[in-house]
């Protein structure tokens, strides 16, 4: 059984169900990539398995451990960290006050936490008094997924993390993203750029209509003669 | 169906208290409750269409009163031709100056766009000239005017035209403010209109209270002329004496029961016009954009409505109202007395009734002014006999029994608090809820 | 040179050492409209009653103390009351935020109506200081009442003109740095501190990061009851405490907040001490200085005063209206803390 699994997922806003049965998984020490077209349900699924959405059917575990009654700030005490797409950091406070947040739910080690983050990010180190608000994009999506690695993730979420940026700034970005999955944390990312993030994928789910299509690892995604003209652009 | 019904009902019981009071107290009373509700109604209209139509909150209807109320000073009482002669030329040059520093100021600030931040520069100076220049004129006018038989007049009148036109006056005043006010924040967030509102309200107490040339400030203006006739000379009429006599009631309580009614008639009038073109407006398709624009701004501006537009005039339209409301009230109290305007009376017994009656519904708001006017008055005497009969196990003597029944007064402001929070929380609709489209 | 020390001293008596101290008060009341703003997001119409209310129980404290015969001798006793009224005070703060605003923050409910449901509170809060202490003016000021004497003044440097310090100016100044100073300690070096400067930067992200805001919100009720009473209390003591001022008092607290920018607790502070020196240089009668300055020919006849005393509110309307015509986010450009 997988360490983080969202099973069967059915649910959605207002009575209309924009999950439709879909099924995502991921691994310590692996990336799995959620792609679709516009409208799929990506996203959803994602907040579903961090709680941000009642699911009417369907279960969420992590290590065989039922999530289903837990809010987001349990499940991050569980081991789950969350990057949101936007407005994820605080823009008023400093570069290290925003790291101080993202470990608010754990009393212990912080000063520890923020120089492995730092070892990761180098220029949060130079930046660490300026208030986030004034950092570039792609600092800013650093800030933002340093802080959710101040609880010490198990699995780390994260959705769009490369909307906005520039292409070189997201090379650098999926390059760290590697780099934190090699130390043992299961990587589970929703992405628009579909073809760069299967490239680095274990993992690749192509959802529509809130429904898994095409399930497989990132490689024989792209090799896949279906999945590229209709989700890759040919 | 059911609206109607509870529509009908609600203004039923209305009456019924107020014939109450008549039977109880006396019709006296009754009448002078019922005058004031008529004018809370109004200005509860004007509210509404600030607040209902449009969810724009102002926090200074008390300065919009007073304006109505300055207007019937200036309009209707006789001019003192003494202060005329002494200081009239110099009060009236400053008004000239004051109106050429403002066309003229507003004239550099449009003509020097090109300068960006510099441009505050040219208009402060000019300002700033200008109101010296005012200060300097029209000072020594203002002390001499001032100085003229302080205890009697020390102020220059007014244009002795019929008190009427004043309300008419007051409405416009009231009109203009609003305009300058609502030019410079109802772009901005809803707060500052609020703040800069209270403001505005506080400056024009400010200037009834000192300017003693314009109204004789704190010194109070006494016996404004009336549109109706005077109980004295009613009582002197043969045609008054013989109604009387045929209606079987003392001459003396009849003349001042007529007066009223003369009044009430009057306000009635108004009241009944204003509800009118409420509704005319509030089912026009003018009407409905307000509401859309209430309910959602963004959506409204995306369509290419002009918000701003929309919420000036619906700012100015209000304001108007309460200025027409301020000078009636000035002129059933036959005076004008600037400090017994407080913010609390004047601002935010106001949002009590549009808010208890229905805010978004022009006969909510009228049967909210009916209801929170009475209940204000009556909260009193009803108060000191719940008191008296709920403490008297204390005995006569109790110190917590006396300090009750001497703040029994101020217990009326916190029930509008505890009505207005009760409301908002379990009825936010109001009595009369508002009409869907 | 004695002229120009004769003006100065002038200037110190009737601007600065006044200035300062009202500025000490603008921008304790300030700071708690802010602080209610960047939180709860809304502004607190009756911040001004709240203020009175901390002055009622502080005044009722300080009755209470003295009968049991409890005086600072120098100081006024008023000091030692306010923060057994400060307790009273936020547990006010809290009931008014249990009974009422907690219901509209879940139901996220917009701007507008919060200024209704601020107006209710007002009108309990100015109804049930009338009904507990009356309507009159209180005066409860004790000790001594100056620090220095203008006649000593005189004395000492041999000037014309004298310079008086009350305690109770003194008193605000010192109390007012202490408690601005705690305020920013607080928020930019505790844990709990931090996490309301996020809630009031990003709600969703501090929900996300496992902030609680009824925490939150509850720490900054203990925050606005502090500064509400301790405002209140000084305002009292320095001047006279009439209930029926504070109503117009939030005119200048809210233009101060405005001025340094909505929200931003450096902003609130500065721009409490710039309104309350404007109303004061606005309002100041130059005659005196002139005479001292200019050579005796020109001295000038009338009172050389901008504006009178009776319109100190419209100055801070004046700057109001500026701020929002140039620029509407203030000084410090505020929204959060």
């Amino acid at each position: 059984m997988p360490f983080l699994i969202g099973e069967n997922m059915i649910g959605g806003y207002g009575g209309q169900n924009i999950l439709n049965g879909c099924t995502i998984s991921v691994d310590k020490g692996e990336i799995a990539v959620v792609v679709g077209p516009n409208g799929a349900g990506k996203s959803t699924a994602m907040k579903a398995m961090f709680g941000m959405l009642n699911l009417s059917k369907g279960t969420v575990s992590i290590n065989g451990e039922n999530m289903e009654k837990l809010k987001p700030q349990q499940r991050v005490l569980k081991g789950m960290g969350f990057v949101p797409q936007n407005n994820n950091v605080f823009t008023s406070m400093t570069v290290e006050e925003n790291l101080e947040m993202g470990a608010f739910i754990r009393h212990d080690h912080i000063q520890e936490n923020i120089q492995q983050v730092y070892e990761l990010f180098s220029v949060l180190k130079e930046k660490r008094f300026q208030p986030a608000g004034e950092l570039s994009g792609g600092q800013r999506q650093q800030v933002a997924v340093g802080r959710a690695l101040m609880t010490k993730p198990e699995v780390l979420m994260l959705d769009e993390p490369t909307a906005g940026v520039s292409p070189m700034v997201m090379d650098e970005l999926f390059d760290k993203i590697i780099e934190i999955a090699e130390t043992g944390v299961a990587i589970l990312m929703v992405e628009q750029n579909a073809r760069q993030a299967l490239s680095i994928a274990n993992k690749g789910f192509v959802m529509v209509q809130g429904e898994n299509k095409y399930t497989d690892s990132g490689q024989k995604l792209l090799a896949n003669e279906e999945v590229r003209k209709a989700f890759l652009g040919g | 169906m059911n609206l109607k019904f509870r529509k009908i009902s609600l203004f039923l019981l209305m009456t019924a208290m107020l014939l109450i009071v008549g039977f109880l107290q006396s019709w006296n009373v009754a009448l002078l409750i019922l005058n004031m509700c008529i004018i809370s109604a109004i200005m509860a209209l004007g509210v509404n269409l600030q607040w209902g139509f449009a969810g724009l909150f102002n926090a200074g209807i008390m300065g919009f009163i007073i304006v109505g109320g300055l207007a019937t000073v200036i309009i209707s009482m006789p001019p003192v031709q003494e202060t005329w002669s002494i200081g009239g030329m110099g009060i009236i040059w400053g008004l000239i100056l004051t109106i050429f520093t403002i066309v003229l100021s507003t004239l550099i600030w449009r003509k020097t766009k090109n300068l960006s931040r510099f441009r505050y520069l040219p208009t402060a100076i000019i300002i700033l000239i200008g109101y010296l220049g005012v200060r300097f004129i029209a000072g020594p006018a203002i002390d001499a005017i001032e100085g003229f038989e302080a205890a009697k007049t020390g102020y220059l009148g007014g244009f002795g035209l019929p008190i009427l036109i004043s309300w008419g006056v007051g409405g416009l005043l009231a009109a203009s403010i609003a305009w300058v006010i609502g030019k410079i924040t109802l772009d901005l967030k809803s707060d500052y209109l609020a703040i800069a509102t209270l403001g505005i309200s506080a400056i024009i107490l400010y200037i009834a209270k000192n300017e003693d040339w314009l109204a004789r400030g704190v010194k109070n203006v006494n016996s404004i002329p009336r549109p109706v006739p005077y109980e004295i000379n009613l009582q002197n009429e043969l045609w008054f004496q013989e109604l009387s006599t045929s209606l079987n009631m003392p001459l003396r309580e009849f003349s001042s029961i007529f007066v009223k009614l003369c009044y009430c008639g009057l306000f009635l009038t108004v009241l009944i016009a204003f509800l009118w073109l409420s509704q005319k407006a509030l089912f026009s398709p003018w009407g409905r954009m307000m509401r859309a624009i209430r309910d959602n701004e963004t959506s409204a501006r995306a369509m290419g409505k002009n918000v701003s537009k929309r919420h000036l005039q619906v700012f100015v339209l209000g304001s108007a109202m309460i200025g027409v409301a301020g000078a009636m009230m000035t002129t059933l109290d036959g005076q004008f007395t600037p400090n017994s305007y407080t913010p609390l009376r004047f601002t935010f017994v106001i949002y009590v009734m549009v808010i208890v009656g229905g805010s978004g519904n022009n006969l909510g708001a009228i049967l909210g002014g009916f209801l929170i006017w009475f209940f204000w008055v009556e909260s009193e005497p009803i108060g000191l006999w719940l008191i008296d009969n709920t403490t008297s196990i204390l005995g006569e003597e109790s110190l917590i029994r006396a300090h009750l029944m001497e703040s029994v007064a101020h217990m009326r402001y916190m029930t509008m608090g505890l009505i207005l929070l009760l409301v908002l929380r379990f009825a936010p609709k109001g009595l009369i809820p508002e009409e869907k489209l | 040179m004695i002229d120009f020390l004769n003006a100065l001293t002038l200037l110190a008596n009737y601007i600065i050492v006044p200035g300062l101290a009202y500025g000490s008060q603008l921008a304790l009341g300030a700071l708690g409209v802010t602080m209610v703003y960047a939180v709860l997001r809304f502004s607190n119409f009756a911040h001004g009653e709240l203020m009175s209310f901390g002055a009622m129980c502080t005044i009722l404290c300080t009755w209470a103390l003295q009968s049991f015969g409890i005086s600072l001798t120098i100081l006024p006793t008023a000091l030692l009351a306010i923060p057994a009224a400060a307790l009273i005070t936020v547990l006010y703060c809290i009931i008014i935020n249990y009974f009422v605003y907690e219901h509209y923050r879940e139901k996220k409910i917009d701007t507008n109506t919060y200024f209704i449901v601020s107006i209710g509170v007002l009108f309990f809060t100015a109804g049930l200081i009338r009904l507990v202490i009356g309507p009159k003016d209180q005066n409860f000021s004790d000790g001594v009442r100056f620090i220095l004497k203008a006649r000593d003044f005189k004395a000492m440097t041999g000037l014309n003109e004298g310079l008086a310090i009350k305690t109770t100016q003194g008193m605000t100044v010192v109390v007012t740095l202490i408690l601005v100073a705690f305020v920013f300690w607080f928020l930019n070096r505790t844990r709990t501190g931090k996490s309301m400067r996020a809630y009031s930067d990003n709600e969703d992200l501090a929900l996300l990061s496992g902030i609680n805001p009824k925490k939150v919100i509850l720490i900054t009720w203990i925050i606005t009851g502090i500064l509400a009473t301790v405002a209140g209390a000084l305002y009292g003591l320095d001047k006279i405490y009439k209930p029926f001022t504070f109503m117009y008092l939030v005119l200048p607290v809210f233009a101060s907040a405005i001025l340094g920018g909505v929200g931003n607790p450096v902003g609130a502070v500065v721009g409490g001490y710039i309104i309350a020196f404007s109303e004061l240089i606005f309002t100041f009668a130059y005659k005196k200085f002139l005479f001292y300055i200019l050579p005796e020919s020109f001295s000038p006849d009338g009172l050389v005063q901008l504006l009178s005393t009776d319109y100190k509110i419209a100055v801070s309307f004046l700057i109001l209206v500026i701020v929002l015509l140039i620029k509407p986010t203030g000084i410090f450009s505020g929204k959060t803390i």
